[in-house]
């Protein structure tokens, strides 16, 4: 916490010299060996270490990857399998790289949702959550942009279907379309500046780390109790070794997932069509993002309907910035003095089924929206005809037969007929992501804020040392 | 030189300082704007992109109930030969339920002496939901209304190529083109 007292004490002749004109030995031992922490972290704490490391990881892997890449829509894709054949170890570096996005997002929501069931948000650490916010912006626009360089199928029409979301704006949408893309389309020419902009951006989330950095240890760490440390002495431990220790064995394990991943399984989580070559006269029959841009895609598919003058796209592009957007509102919607959810057992429920909606949010997303989850009843043809008089008709069927003898019996007669399948009434996705959005929403915006003025929490400690110690008011005896 | 000692000012004029203050803030201000013009300019579409933004073609190749793609810097664009019933299809349906109300005719563009060749249909080849490309006769799928299916998210175009389900706000737009000859029509973006 940025109110200790420094314990730094430079010991030869060019710590002490280097210490009154640089002191960083000083900030680094401050920060990061004598930093006192509290002594309650749990395992879910440790997702930040985890969190540098990745960054660490794609910086070093991504530089090297750029050594080889060849950003020029003629050889991009040639180049990303000359890395996975010819450049010695290139596979094995691409497949870091490539996993590695992955294994950075799984991280991050681990991370985002510990901070969300632990109230790390309120204050004094409002600030500190909006630079998270920040993070996990770039790492989406980063991961957007690093998709499309190998010039793939899904990497060309996924990228035309983000930037046409920007055609939705009103009045300069098109004029901002086109700006993105650098032409008419993307060409060549956006290829160049996604490559130029997926370099730059993990430096930009370098720098944004450091302040998040700066920004915990003015007020220390949350910890599980949510509640603030009063006595140094009790309440915590140095951060070294205590908590470089536990970091390092939960970063071990992370990585002994991660290999897992690179070895066997690389492109497990990846799509099959972004290993043909991109063309833009044919989109692939099922275009979808990555699987943690999911649920945000099935939010922005969720919304199908017009409300007043805003059309059905603008809506969906709307829902899908808000649903991001309301993420930086939340340390001010929140209202409950109570930060850790351990103590607030109606909040938690809540909190357990918004981890559930986002992962069906995320099943959604990868679905077709017109496909059943429950079908109610079978699909059936429907003729459309108008005969040879003009009269027009329509004439339902159960088997294929009949339907096209029908067809072909209203064509011989001079008129025009066509089948069509009518599907049976079912629950789709469609109607499961309109639920599960709304949840999403009201979560944030109803839940939070409501609940905070009418829940009576339960069982918190008085202090950090208490809890760990087992004097827990008797009530409460919350599950680790 | 001890002039100016001998009336050295005993109060601060504190409007000639905010004066000061105002007029380099926005010579500053108006001078990052500048700079940042061209930075931000930079990005548009470059003199060689825009001029590669028409393109000649000969409709003659088209297969009666098919159709030919070509791009235009690098924008899909449909050219279809369309059979009578197709061309009934369009032309019978009241277009006044249609999500995008046009009639077929608006729809097509005149010959030089004023008649129109209904047989063949120009369109834009991106969907008008998300700029996916529509799969057509070629493609084996041409949606529940005989024209387009954008797989994408599910819009179905028909024989004119209008929006009449699915996402999609409107109907494939006809793109700005010229009959050349009664062989050849020319595109531009």
């Amino acid at each position: 916490m940025s109110g200790h007292e420094s314990t730094y004490k430079p010991e030869t002749g060019f710590t002490k010299w280097l210490d009154s004109r640089l002191p960083i030995i000083r900030l680094a031992h401050d920060s990061f060996v004598d930093f006192p922490t509290p002594k309650n972290l749990n395992y879910w704490y440790t997702f930040g270490g985890i969190l540098a490391v990745c960054l660490a990881i794609q910086i070093i892997t991504g530089v090297v990857l750029a050594m080889h890449y060849t950003a020029d829509i003629n050889q991009a894709f040639g180049s990303v399998e000359r890395i996975m054949r010819d450049v010695p170890y290139g596979w094995l570096i691409r497949n870091i790289h490539m996993v590695g996005a992955s294994m950075f997002f799984l991280a991050v929501y681990v991370h985002m949702f510990r901070g969300l069931y632990y109230g790390s948000y309120k204050a004094p650490r409002e600030v500190l959550w909006l630079l998270g916010c920040v993070i996990y912006l770039l790492m989406m626009a980063t991961a957007f942009l690093g998709y499309m360089l190998p010039w793939g199928q899904m990497s060309l029409h996924g990228a035309n279907v983000i930037i046409n979301l920007f055609g939705a704006i009103p009045l300069v949408g098109e004029s901002i379309q086109s700006w993105l893309m650098g032409g008419p389309s993307v060409g060549n020419q956006t290829l160049q500046r996604f490559f130029s902009l997926h370099y730059l951006l993990p430096f930009m989330i370098a720098g944004v780390v450091i302040l998040h950095i700066w920004a915990l240890h003015v007020p220390g760490n949350n910890n599980p109790t949510g509640i603030e440390v009063q006595e140094t002495e009790k309440d915590t431990v140095p951060f070294h070794p205590y908590y470089t220790v536990k970091d390092g064995f939960a970063i071990v394990v992370f990585l002994i997932i991660f290999a897992a991943f690179v070895f066997y399984a690389p492109n497990v989580l990846g799509h099959a069509d972004n290993y043909i070559e991109a063309n833009p006269l044919v989109t692939p029959a099922h275009i979808v993002p990555e699987w943690y841009l999911l649920p945000f895609y099935a939010i922005l598919r969720a919304i199908t309907f017009n409300i007043g003058p805003m059309d059905a796209k603008l809506l969906g592009v709307i829902a899908m910035f808000g649903s991001i957007a309301v993420l930086f509102l939340l340390p001010w919607l929140d209202t409950s003095k109570v930060k850790s959810m351990r103590y607030r057992p109606v909040a938690k429920q809540f909190f357990m089924l918004f981890v559930v909606v986002c992962l069906l949010l995320g099943w959604c997303g990868a679905s077709n929206p017109d496909n059943a989850i429950v079908s109610m009843g079978e699909d059936k043809l429907v003729v459309n005809y108008t005969d040879a008089a003009g009269l027009e008709g329509t004439r339902v069927f159960e088997e294929y037969t009949p339907a096209a003898q029908f067809r072909d019996a209203q064509r011989d007669g001079g008129g025009v007929a066509a089948i069509a399948i009518q599907k049976a009434p079912a629950f789709t996705f469609k109607t499961l992501s309109q639920i599960l959005t709304a949840y999403y929403f009201a979560f944030f915006l109803i839940i939070l804020p409501v609940l905070g003025l009418r829940e009576r929490p339960k069982g918190e400690p008085d202090s950090i040392h208490q809890s760990v110690l087992g004097q827990d008011a008797p009530a409460a005896a919350p599950a680790e | 030189m001890s002039a100016s000692n001998e009336t050295a000012p005993d109060h601060v004029d504190e409007e000639r300082r905010d004066f000061i203050h105002i007029a380099a803030i926005a010579a500053t201000a108006g001078g990052a704007g500048l700079v940042a013009y061209p930075f931000v300019d930079q990005m548009n579409a470059a003199g060689d992109t825009k001029a590669a933004s028409s393109l000649e073609v000969d409709i003659s190749k088209i297969p009666l109930g098919g159709e030919i793609r070509v791009l235009i810097g690098g924008k899909p664009f449909f050219l279809r030969h369309r059979t009578a019933e197709e061309i009934a299809a369009a032309v019978n349906t009241d277009p006044s339920k249609m999500m995008d109300p046009e009639t077929d005719q608006e729809r097509l563009v005149p010959l030089p002496d004023g008649t129109y060749n209904p047989a063949i249909l120009v369109t834009s080849g991106a969907c008008t939901h998300l700029g996916c490309v529509p799969v057509g006769p070629a493609q084996g799928s041409v949606g529940d209304y005989g024209g387009w299916y954008c797989p994408c998210h599910g819009s179905h175009y028909d024989t004119s190529g209008r929006i009449r389900k699915g996402p999609a706000p409107s109907n494939l737009p006809i793109p700005d083109y010229e009959w050349v000859t009664p062989a050849v029509v020319k595109i531009s973006l």
